[in-house]
């Protein structure tokens, strides 16, 4: 009994921190990932694909789809918040592995890390200049709250945060129609069929 | 002389009318946050980037294009010099920011390029290990100063602005610009008004050039391509203005409210 009582605390004690993932190790290996997908000799829109799957894993979709839509997110009813979600993540995955998919073997790597606090990390990296552009600086802001499970919110490109570019478009695009979100899910709608 | 102060009228006619140009003027004047720049000619500006937009796909990417294609030598050393010329900007700028140690600093850098540097096409200064150059504008000092940008301007040809970055513009020609002062005002045979604008072309073309991927990019992945340029515009002045570094959290995310919201649904 008492074997089993410590083979238990042994196990439960690993699981807690063997799968903890440190912010920089996550972000350098998510972009290992992508830049193996995208230096294959493959057809871009298998590129594309390979990059959707990393996406989904590594992206807090859902949260940014919340984010993005800024205070509208409490006028909407579930079923209209289901259906934005669902209209987001393919807009998402597509515009994400779109601009991704330009890129052939990009080298990014991971130069530092600044914890804010228990739920944020920002992983600073840069994109490696070619004779075709310059280096770029990106910053990942990266949500620990769960550590097993570290998720990206954003990115902000030399100094430009991505998700809040969005926001700023989604706003935008509901100010022009009255607020009316049916204009938002036709713009998402149509982006994600042409 | 008339020309100078229709500049000046016009120019205190847009920041007046920036501070009284809806209820939350105060609000608009005294901060420098993207999110509540308001864009109060939404539909001019529309029309003004619907024209660029055609204006860019006309002529000005065709010759950036053409541009990126000259040997890398050249648009180097194209570059260096306009980026040279634009200390002339950002000298007085930096002292009158108050930055005396930056202002010494670019002036040895714009002393060495101009000559050791072949009228700038080489970068000696940052061969020689000189910090990194960054720009600054009259539009950064009176936000420095602590005016807020009031509304967001799209200006023809120029693109994207906002009143207190349009009203800063005009300094250069009220004599806040010395490359301008010499080309354009001044009496010499050396140089001419037709010097001035072509370096601003050049300057233009070789921005445009090397962006080419990005806005073609933006602009295929944007539902609201407008939306995201003037959010990308004002993020950037806003960083430019704070002279915020890489990284700089605080600036970044002032607004967690809304993630802090959806967290705890």
């Amino acid at each position: 009994m008492k074997k089993i009582l410590i083979i238990i605390l042994f196990l439960n004690t690993f699981c807690n921190h063997a799968y903890s993932i440190e912010p920089e190790i996550f972000v350098q290996s998510t972009v290992d990932r992508a830049s193996k997908i995208l230096a294959k000799n493959i057809s871009k829109q298998e590129k594309i694909n390979g990059l959707k799957i990393i996406a989904k894993e590594t992206v807090d979709i859902k949260g940014i789809s919340f984010y993005s839509l800024g205070s509208t997110r409490k006028l909407l009813n579930d079923s209209q918040k289901e259906v934005y979600i669902n209209l987001f993540q393919n807009y998402f995955l597509k515009s994400f592995s779109s601009r991704l998919s330009e890129y052939t073997n990009p080298k990014i790597i991971v130069r530092s890390k600044k914890i804010i606090n228990k739920n944020y990390t920002i992983v600073n990296s840069t994109l490696t200049g070619t004779s075709e552009r310059p280096e770029i600086k990106i910053d990942w802001r990266v949500y620990t709250k769960n550590p097993d499970n570290p998720l990206i919110r954003d990115l902000i490109i030399e100094g430009l945060s991505l998700v809040r570019t969005q926001k700023e478009e989604f706003a935008s695009i509901l100010n022009s129609n009255d607020g009316d979100i049916n204009a938002l899910f036709k713009s998402l709608e149509d982006f994600t069929k042409n | 002389m008339l020309k100078k102060l229709t500049i000046m009228i016009i120019s205190v006619l847009l920041l007046a009318f920036n501070a009284n140009a809806g209820s939350d003027g105060e609000l608009v004047l005294n901060k420098n946050q993207p999110d509540k720049t308001r864009d109060c000619f939404e539909n001019l500006n529309r029309a003004t980037f619907a024209f660029n937009q055609g204006l860019d796909k006309t002529i000005i990417k065709p010759i950036a294009k053409g541009y990126s294609n000259l040997p890398a030598p050249i648009q180097k050393a194209t570059s260096n010099a306009t980026r040279n010329l634009s200390n002339l900007i950002t000298i007085p700028n930096n002292i009158l920011q108050g930055d005396i140690k930056t202002a010494m600093i670019n002036t040895g850098r714009l002393t060495i390029n101009t000559t050791a540097g072949l009228l700038g096409t080489i970068d000696v200064a940052n061969k020689m290990g000189f910090p990194k150059y960054e720009k600054e504008d009259y539009g950064q000092t009176l936000g420095a100063w602590g005016i807020g940008p009031g509304c967001y301007l799209v200006l023809p040809i120029l693109g994207p602005s906002t009143i207190r970055d349009t009203a800063g513009s005009f300094v250069n020609a009220l004599g806040g610009d010395p490359w301008y002062n010499a080309s354009v005002d001044g009496n010499n045979e050396f140089l001419s008004e037709s010097a001035f604008l072509a370096s601003k072309a050049i300057s233009g073309i070789d921005f445009r050039s090397n962006n080419l991927n990005s806005f073609d990019n933006l602009e295929k992945n944007s539902i609201d391509f407008y939306a995201s340029i003037r959010s990308l515009y004002l993020q950037d002045r806003q960083n430019k203005v704070e002279n915020n570094k890489r990284g700089s959290v605080d600036v970044l995310y002032k607004d967690d409210e809304d993630w802090e919201e959806i967290d705890n649904q």
